[in-house]
């Protein structure tokens, strides 16, 4: 590089600015790189884990229904072209929020919604279903939470979209929102059912 | 010494010799104190998910818990420390381990301030060679005028 800079007719002073400006511009470079990976850190959520079921199988796992009950939850079930696996619990506040959402699918006859009913009392399941309506097809009671840590449940509810050959297609974390709904279950649903 | 700052003293001794002991969580430990112990060990390494920057050792959380019973379970049916390491990464991805393994997603992250670091001493060490080299290029590249003035200069000092 010397040698052909030299026959370029540069000073060696001219081509040292040159590499000076370079270098200048590296903290530059840095700054924005780095701020590239910041400012889409400020949009991501670090309660949200990344499933590595997705794409896999969903764990093998057959649940007895809530008393009184005669479909109960398991992995046999799981043969629409696309359904969903709720879980959810009488405890948890949060699905309370997406409760109806879950109704209007239910209403619309949209997709089977399949429940699975995470570390609850049975009879305090029944009530909650009672007082605010029971969206699902199937339940299954999963008392002491060992199917749902199969599935990596660590925050209810938790939605996992299901396919016809049993495989975990998406996960959401969280409660389903009108925006999650009409932007990417409803797409998403829709070009499974194709 | 007094009865009462006697009893003090005991009382301080057990309290001390039982810290050790686990005593947050009333739990039923395994049988075999070995087993029990490699099961402690291993819940040190275990995320807690609900509150993520806490060992399921030492979390209140219900799932942690869970989590707990289950190390105590698979230890108990005799799998060894990576097969009870593995239970998890299943379940929850390598996040659930508080020290993140080596692998291919990870390796900017434990390589990555050596590299910066090496790049940086590779551009002092240039630098540094460079200037070294410009001013034994600049000493030869006398022209004749500076020569003419240098030995004027030395003229006159002398």
């Amino acid at each position: 590089m010397t040698d052909s800079a030299e026959q370029g007719g540069e000073t060696p002073a001219r081509r040292r600015s040159r590499s000076g400006l370079l270098l200048a511009l590296l903290p530059v470079a840095a700054f924005v790189v780095i701020g590239v990976f910041l400012f889409r850190g400020l949009s991501l959520d670090p309660s949200e884990i990344y499933s590595v079921l997705i794409n896999k199988p969903a764990p093998t796992f057959e649940l007895a229904p809530l008393p009184g009950k005669d479909n109960g939850l398991a992995t046999s079930d799981l043969t629409q072209p696309v359904q969903l696996v709720n879980v959810f619990a009488s405890w948890c506040v949060a699905c309370r929020v997406e409760h109806p959402l879950l109704m209007e699918l239910k209403r619309n006859g949209t997709v089977p919604i399949y429940g699975l009913n995470y570390k609850d009392q049975p009879q305090a399941a029944l009530n909650w279903l009672r007082n605010f309506g029971d969206p699902y097809d199937r339940i299954g009671s999963d008392l002491n939470g060992r199917v749902g840590i199969d599935f990596g449940v660590y925050g209810v509810p938790e939605t996992f979209i299901v396919d016809g050959e049993g495989v975990i297609v998406r996960k959401i974390t969280g409660p389903i929102t009108p925006q999650i709904l009409q932007k990417e279950l409803l797409p998403l649903i829709a070009e499974m059912q194709k | 010494m007094t009865r009462s700052s006697l009893a003090t003293l005991i009382g301080a001794a057990l309290l001390v010799l039982s810290l050790p002991a686990f005593a947050i969580f009333q739990e039923k430990p395994l049988t075999d104190p070995e087993q029990e112990a490699r099961a402690q060990e291993l819940m040190r390494d275990f995320r807690c998910l609900v509150c993520q920057n806490q060992a399921i050792s030492e979390s209140h959380a219900d799932l942690a818990g869970d989590m707990r019973a289950i190390v105590r379970e698979r230890i108990a049916a005799g799998d060894d420390n990576d097969a009870v390491r593995q239970y998890f990464i299943d379940r929850y991805g390598d996040w659930v381990l508080l020290d993140p393994p080596l692998n291919r997603k990870t390796i900017l992250l434990w390589a990555g301030g050596g590299v910066i670091l090496l790049v940086g001493v590779g551009l002092i060490f240039i630098r540094m060679r460079r200037s070294t080299r410009a001013g034994a290029q600049g000493q030869t590249a006398l022209s004749d005028t500076e020569k003419a003035e240098l030995e004027r200069l030395m003229r006159e000092q002398g």
